[in-house]
């Protein structure tokens, strides 16, 4: 196993979190994204299987090593209150963002599914031809490309303390990949952790109450994942 | 392994006109080099990477003027006799003026956008096929981990691997 983690801080944000978990495995940083354009990755987690011979048998997908899932304690009751980007879509009345992201991929049986594929080999059910691996591997037309150049400029721009450049680009990179979950919750937690601050403040991400005003982005994650149908904010691949 | 060969659309659309661009990278690998030359004529501040087998996704550029093996050394692209190839997967090329990247990102259909305030220019990932991979040969990925050290992933061939994308927030 290898653990990427998709932050444009780098060590700074992910540092903590590895170090607490001390694994094993090679765990490394990807500041610009890599995996989106590399192999499709558009939300985490996302896994890719990759055989020996170096085939991807699977395409990136959602997947976890179990359906246990536990926030650090005290991370809700910490968190500032969030209001919504003034220009964000209205959601669909009765929408319940918990609704979109508990739904679609099964999280309890996903490991199974993997370590079928580790006794079985080539010949586990779950292993996919080379064709059904480009064919489910993410769709992307000349305009997402356009929109991961923007997150490129972005990233490289945040990076180089020009953040005013930055900001234009985190938008046409959203814009034109409104379906990428990475670019869109990496440019929301860049400016949410600056205005709240605190060990939880990536998590923020969206315009505290009474700063709407001045959100630099077009949408924010809960109004967004508000606008998630049922099962599509982690798509069902098993 | 057999290559084959992918003409992808024969008329593609560029949403965004290509100009110029050289090439960064935050990895500076041990069997890379930086062509220092290059970076003088350019006079860029950024380095250009010469290296036959690094791939870079995220490419920032400032001047067009790269040549085949740069642009390779940049996306994975290998420029060949019979084209632009990645994986098992070659995209046929007019060279007849040698190589051009305008071209060569229209027929790859790599997405470029410029930013003149920064005098920047970023080159997407193709789109081939209208999907994220081309083909089902694992691209290169070359990371760091938490020390700096530099890490590849072909350097688990030979293995099964599951790389598992998360993101502190």
């Amino acid at each position: 196993m290898v653990t990427v983690s998709l932050d444009i801080t780098g060590a700074a944000g992910s540092r903590s979190f590895i170090e607490a978990a001390n694994p094993e495995h090679p765990s490394l940083l990807d500041p610009t994204h890599q995996m989106d354009a590399l192999f499709g990755v558009v939300n985490i987690p996302n896994i890719v299987w990759i055989d020996e011979e170096g085939m991807i048998v699977r395409p990136a997908e959602p997947g976890w090593p179990g359906a246990r899932q536990e926030m650090p304690k005290g991370i809700l009751s910490s968190l500032p209150k969030m209001g919504r980007a003034p220009n964000a879509p209205q959601a669909p009345e009765g929408a319940d963002p918990r609704n979109a992201i508990g739904t679609g991929q099964d999280r309890s049986t996903y490991h199974e599914a993997i370590r079928d594929w580790v006794s079985n080999g080539a010949a586990s059910a779950y292993v996919l031809s080379a064709d059904e691996v480009i064919a489910r591997s993410q769709p992307r037309s000349i305009s997402k490309s356009e929109g991961a150049a923007h997150f490129e400029l972005a990233n490289h721009l945040w990076r180089n303390d020009q953040r005013d450049l930055a900001l234009v680009h985190f938008n046409e990179a959203n814009r034109l990949q409104p379906d990428n979950w990475t670019y869109k919750r990496q440019a929301w937690s860049l400016v949410g952790s600056e205005r709240a601050g605190g060990d939880y403040g990536k998590f923020v991400q969206g315009p505290l109450v009474g700063e709407e005003d001045s959100w630099p982005f077009d949408s924010d994650f809960w109004s967004d994942v508000s606008a998630v149908p049922s099962g599509e904010y982690y798509p069902k691949t098993l | 392994m057999a290559s084959r060969s992918f003409f992808g659309n024969a008329n593609p659309i560029i949403a965004s006109p290509i100009l110029e661009q050289s090439c960064w990278t935050p990895h500076r690998s041990s069997h890379c080099h930086a062509d220092t030359s290059r970076s003088k004529r350019h006079h860029s501040t950024r380095i250009a990477i010469v290296c036959g087998h690094c791939y870079f996704a995220s490419v920032i550029l400032e001047s067009l003027d790269i040549d085949a093996e740069q642009f390779g050394a940049a996306t994975g692209w290998v420029i060949k006799p019979e084209g632009a190839c990645k994986g098992d997967v070659c995209v046929p090329l007019d060279k007849s003026n040698g190589f051009n990247l305008r071209s060569t990102a229209e027929r790859l259909r790599m997405a470029t956008v410029h930013d003149e305030k920064a005098g920047l220019w970023a080159l997407g990932p193709e789109s081939l096929g209208d999907r994220a991979l081309v083909s089902a040969v694992a691209p290169e990925l070359i990371l760091n981990d938490l020390n700096g050290k530099e890490f590849r992933l072909s350097s688990l061939r030979g293995q099964k691997v599951v790389i598992v994308s998360w993101a502190p927030y």
